[in-house]
């Protein structure tokens, strides 16, 4: 690792503040992804602020149907909440299947949004429940949030304060792991509320996390897993790799969406 | 037995500091003024070094030196050696290249060391390494073996035309079994491969050289599993100083696994900048280095052909192996496919025709070696994974099959050098079927079918090879180093003892086994036993822990000094108890003379062998004996795998519903210990078989699984609960009746899960590592 001064911020504005000093300052929330990079001295910001002790970033709330999860929050506070577990029981699933436990108590789920890993599990959930990335200049839909491969609709300085989401009535998970790395070689989100079914999928698409419209299209008046085996997925749209080729990937998405529609609740 | 001695389950003594964070290893070494070494690697797999430019990194802050291969070569430093020499079938010795331990003009594969950056500190070292600018000449990579012994490939070593660095047979002729094979009532053909694998040791390589200037002196502290072999090759073939001058040390060492055998360039390098630079040379490989350039194991390409008569006996087996041996030839590289592998080709069966043909090739990509099994998995694989689709084909049982091909009687001439000293694989093979409940798995299957699971089973029936080895035997097939082991004991003043063994320890629990054998013997508590190992300055001479040999080798040295010890302290209490010597009996911690009432205790046998007061005439003082041990034979440990799976046949994943395992090791000191052994060795052949494989990019050589992000480990939640037991065929051969233990689980388990897999898609057309994509794919070809 190259050498690096780090800052521990006290609120967003100290963030932001701090942000602007140094001459290649990032934020680092759980550092799961940033500090293993820099160990391998692949990135090298020369100031670190870190965002996980900001208390307005932090915490749990559901309120009048609305799911708020500060920025700050871990996977394993996520996985163990149980307002999470009556809200959206899905969501705490996913966030019991990232990674190891060491991951779990370190990663947050901004830090997993923000850096829109294309076999991170968050990002299907959030484009799934048509999440709103709340940051501390504006509120972002996932739709428009997910812009490609490790890229996002933040600009340069702009901090995830939080992530909301109105409960849906039902939503299930499902993913299978890439069998070194763990991250999701396909995971796939599904959530059905009263405006319809969305479905949300991670680790597969070539450009990272997609909506599939076509298995949308079959669960909004039939939301079973037998809805599902006429769609087809391109492989053509798929990634390919060491684990996993692009038919395989694309088979695993029908797969994997069955399973999360059967265990949707 | 006693609680503390031979048979007894005593938890290990050395996991107290182990599992307590106080565990001493190389990294954790520290000397005054020492200094941290970084080395330039190469990016390219193959290419010409044009011009290295260290003047922007030597200027860097920290930096002590910047050194290269060409200041290493004029210093008299020597090539890295291959110390096994095998001849080809026309009578050429081996093409060896050269290896240098900074490569000064050609590089020849990623990770290839170039350079070295002497600094203050890790961060500093790093940071200059990555300013030395080496301006390569890139040339065309072969990574492939059977590709690089093609017409027009990239030419690795100049030595080696086409690459081939030996072509090699072993057993009938070629003519005779050719015949049988056409005189058969059937033959099974198939193409096996058997995967790359890194060894990926908890603890990386590392290295502190220590230069002594005033007494031109070397000390080195390496992550070594053999440090006397260590210091031998050091100081006879790379020159960097004689052996009363180098002194080397391997302190506790975290998992070696075969890769910690081989010296490689870092720590010649260590001790030779030590010198150069004037100040202690540290350096501890991170993970990456690690994939790049410990020696990586396996990696065979073979074709077999099995031949059976008409009542299904074997009459003749071929098999053609290449063998990718990497850039350079590693210490003990040439020995792997050919005597540790083709000399397994007959199993547990009677063979009357075994003809082997091994090649060896140069390829752009790292050296490969020993590893946990070293060829005997890849005889296992290849013969386990063929009897069973021969099972397949002629509609037989696999149990029945191999039943009908056990060697019987002992012992057993195979034609392939082998002499199989005892076993009874029928015992084996009648456990772990009663174990598994064989009987009971067809219902099994169509209660998975019901839930909509492909369920299979599939057994191996492996022998192996260890306690390498009768040292004038191994000189005849071409070993450059002598394969006996030394032991001394030394009792204290007091009673205490001491052990000095030449074998090392770096997770095998030698220091609670070996101390159990002086408990058993002598009737003392293993706490006043310790054990002493892993530095050349203390003891005497000794070949290190590999090839599951520090049992049948090591502690029948130990037992040779023991016999020692014990019969020069009946002298001395017969002449305390005014006794016939042949009525001293030693147990309990005393000498008693049979019979009687009469004892002396242990301390005071002891005590009177220090201060000579009163011993026998002519006797000299003290209590302290050393013996060589050198095996008459292998050791042969044979067993019986079964594991069973059940497929999600839309996903292709595996899941291992349970896995027996029914090991002979002969007689055993630890039972626990040897459990540990076995259950490492099934995970990690469940890992060959089911998750990990090197890749390399075949155009660019580039590896492609460099980190755990793309090389599959094994995890706890991969493997099922191991049901292991033991039966026993005491080894004739050995004081002790021992086989050895550490590598059976590793060489037994992948072809019972391959077979086990392939049993339940109905799809013979699988290789290792068996993902889940290439199970889907295979389910998907099989319908």
């Amino acid at each position: 690792m190259y050498a690096t001064n780090y800052h521990r911020a006290s609120s967003v504005a100290d963030a932001v503040r701090l942000k602007g000093t140094g001459e290649e300052t990032k934020y680092v929330s759980g550092g799961m992804t940033l500090i293993p990079t820099m160990k391998q001295r692949l990135a090298a910001p020369s100031d670190l602020v870190d965002l996980r002790h900001v208390a307005e970033m932090k915490g749990i709330t559901v309120s009048g149907g609305t799911v708020r999860i500060g920025a700050a929050t871990t996977h394993a506070e996520v996985a163990s909440s149980a307002e999470i577990k009556a809200a959206c029981p899905a969501l705490s699933h996913l966030a019991s299947l990232i990674g190891d436990p060491h991951v779990r108590h370190m990663g947050t789920v901004g830090g997993s949004v923000a850096n829109n890993d294309p076999a991170a599990d968050y990002p299907s959930a959030m484009l799934a429940l048509g999440a709103m990335i709340v940051t501390d200049r504006r509120r972002i839909a996932a739709d428009d949030f997910f812009t490609g491969l490790f890229e996002t609709a933040l600009n340069e300085d702009e901090i995830i304060v939080a992530v909301e989401f109105a409960a849906p009535e039902k939503a299930g998970y499902s993913k299978f792991p890439n069998p070194a790395s763990r991250y999701a070689m396909t995971g796939v989100f599904v959530a059905k509320s009263a405006s319809g079914v969305r479905v949300g999928v991670t680790g597969a698409g070539s450009d990272g996390v997609f909506r599939h419209s076509g298995m949308e299209q079959a669960l909004a008046g039939n939301f079973s897993p037998d809805a599902l085996s006429g769609v087809t997925t391109d492989p053509a749209d798929m990634l390919s790799d060491l684990h996993g080729s692009a038919e395989y990937r694309a088979n695993l998405v029908n797969v994997m969406a069955r399973r999360a529609v059967a265990a949707a609740t | 037995m006693g609680v503390e001695g031979i048979g007894a389950r005593v938890a290990r003594k050395e996991d107290k500091r182990f599992l307590t964070g106080k565990g001493r290893y190389t990294d954790d070494m520290v000397v005054p003024g020492m200094k941290y070494a970084a080395f330039v690697r190469s990016p390219h797999a193959h290419a010409k070094i044009k011009r290295i430019d260290a003047s922007a990194a030597e200027k860097m802050p920290g930096v002590i030196a910047v050194l290269n291969g060409q200041q290493m070569l004029d210093d008299g430093i020597g090539n890295l050696i291959c110390g096994w020499m095998i001849h080809s079938k026309d009578g050429s010795p081996m093409k060896m290249g050269a290896w240098r331990p900074l490569a000064h003009e050609t590089v020849r594969y990623v990770g290839d060391a170039v350079a070295v950056v002497v600094a203050d500190s890790v961060g500093e070292a790093r940071d200059a390494a990555e300013q030395v600018v080496v301006d390569y000449e890139e040339l065309p990579a072969v990574t492939d073996a059977a590709t690089a012994l093609t017409a027009g490939q990239p030419q690795l070593h100049p030595e080696a035309a086409g690459n081939l660095i030996y072509d090699w047979a072993i057993g009938t002729s070629e003519a005779e079994t050719d015949a049988a094979i056409a005189a058969a009532a059937h033959v099974t053909e198939m193409t096996i491969l058997n995967n790359r694998l890194a060894p990926n040791p908890m603890e990386p390589r590392a290295a502190l050289g220590v230069y002594d200037s005033a007494e031109d002196h070397y000390t080195c502290y390496t992550t070594s599993q053999n440090p006397h072999v260590a210091r031998l090759v050091m100081s006879a073939f790379y020159n960097v100083a004689p052996e009363n001058k180098l002194r080397v040390i391997a302190p506790d060492v975290g998992g070696g696994f075969g890769s910690k055998i081989f010296i490689y360039p870092e720590e010649i390098v260590c001790l030779w900048a030590s010198k150069r630079a004037g100040v202690p040379v540290k350096w501890t490989s991170d993970r990456t280095e690690a994939f790049l350039t410990d020696a990586h194991g396996r990696d065979h390409r073979s074709t077999v052909k099995m031949a059976f008569d008409k009542d299904n006996r074997i009459t003749a087996l071929k098999v053609d192996t290449i063998a990718n041996f990497g850039a350079y030839m590693s210490l003990f590289s040439s020995s792997v496919p050919t005597y540790l592998y083709a000399t397994l080709l007959s199993g547990q069966y009677a063979i009357p025709a075994i003809h082997a043909n091994v090649r060896a090739v140069y390829t752009n990509t790292t050296p490969v070696d020993a590893y946990r099994g070293a060829g005997r998995p890849e005889a296992t694989y290849l013969l386990e994974r063929t009897i069973e689709t021969a099972a397949r084909e002629l509609g037989v049982s696999p149990a029945e099959l191999r039943r009908k091909n056990f060697i019987r009687s002992f012992p057993y001439q195979t034609p392939v050098i082998m002499n199989y000293d005892a076993g009874n694989y029928e015992a084996s093979l009648e456990a772990s079927m009663k174990q598994a409940d064989w009987a009971g798995f067809p219902a099994r299957k169509a209660e998975a079918e019901k839930r909509g699971k492909k369920r299979g089973i599939g057994m191996s029936c492996y022998i192996e090879a260890c306690g390498i080895a009768p040292s004038a035997a191994v000189g005849s097939l071409g070993a450059g180093v002598g394969l006996w082991e030394s032991a001394e004991v030394r009792v204290n003043a007091v009673g205490t003892i001491e052990v000095l063994t030449g074998s090392h320890s770096h997770g095998q629990g030698h220091e609670t086994t070996f101390a159990q054998l002086v408990a058993d013997r002598f009737g003392v508590p293993i706490d006043s036993v310790s054990v002493v190992h892993g530095d050349t300055d203390k003891v005497q001479m000794g070949m290190g822990t590999y090839g599951s040999r520090s049992g049948a080798v090591g502690m029948s040295a130990i037992v040779k000094a023991l016999d020692k010890v014990e019969a020069k302290a009946k002298k001395i209490a017969a002449h305390l108890m005014e006794a016939d010597e042949s009525d001293i009996v030693i147990e309990n911690g005393e000498a008693k003379v049979a019979g009687t009432d009469k004892t002396v205790p242990w301390f005071q046998v002891a005590l009177s062998a220090y201060t000579a007061h009163n011993l026998p005439g002519g006797m000299e003082p003290g209590l302290k004996e050393g013996a060589f041990y050198d095996p008459t034979n292998f050791t042969f440990p044979a067993g019986c795998y079964i594991c069973e799976v059940e497929i999600d046949q839309e996903t292709g994943k595996t899941d291992i519903i349970q896995f027996v395992a029914a090991d002979d090791f002969g007689n055993i000191i630890n039972p626990m210990i040897v459990e540990g052994q076995v259950h490492g060795g099934i995970a990690q052949g469940i890992g060959q078989a089911l998750l990990e494989g090197v890749h390399y990019d075949a155009q660019s050589g580039q590896l492609l699984t460099a980190s755990y992000m793309d090389y599959a480990m094994p995890r706890a939640d991969d493997l099922p609960s191991f049901q292991v037991s033991h039966q026993n065929t005491p080894c004739p051969g050995n004081p002790l009746g021992i086989k050895g233990c550490g590598e059976a689980g590793a060489i037994g388990s992948p072809p019972a899960l391959i077979n086990a897999i392939t049993d339940a898609i109905g799809n013979n057309d699988l290789s290792m590592p068996a993902t889940p994509q290439k199970v889907w794919a295979a389910i998907h070809a099989a319908h």
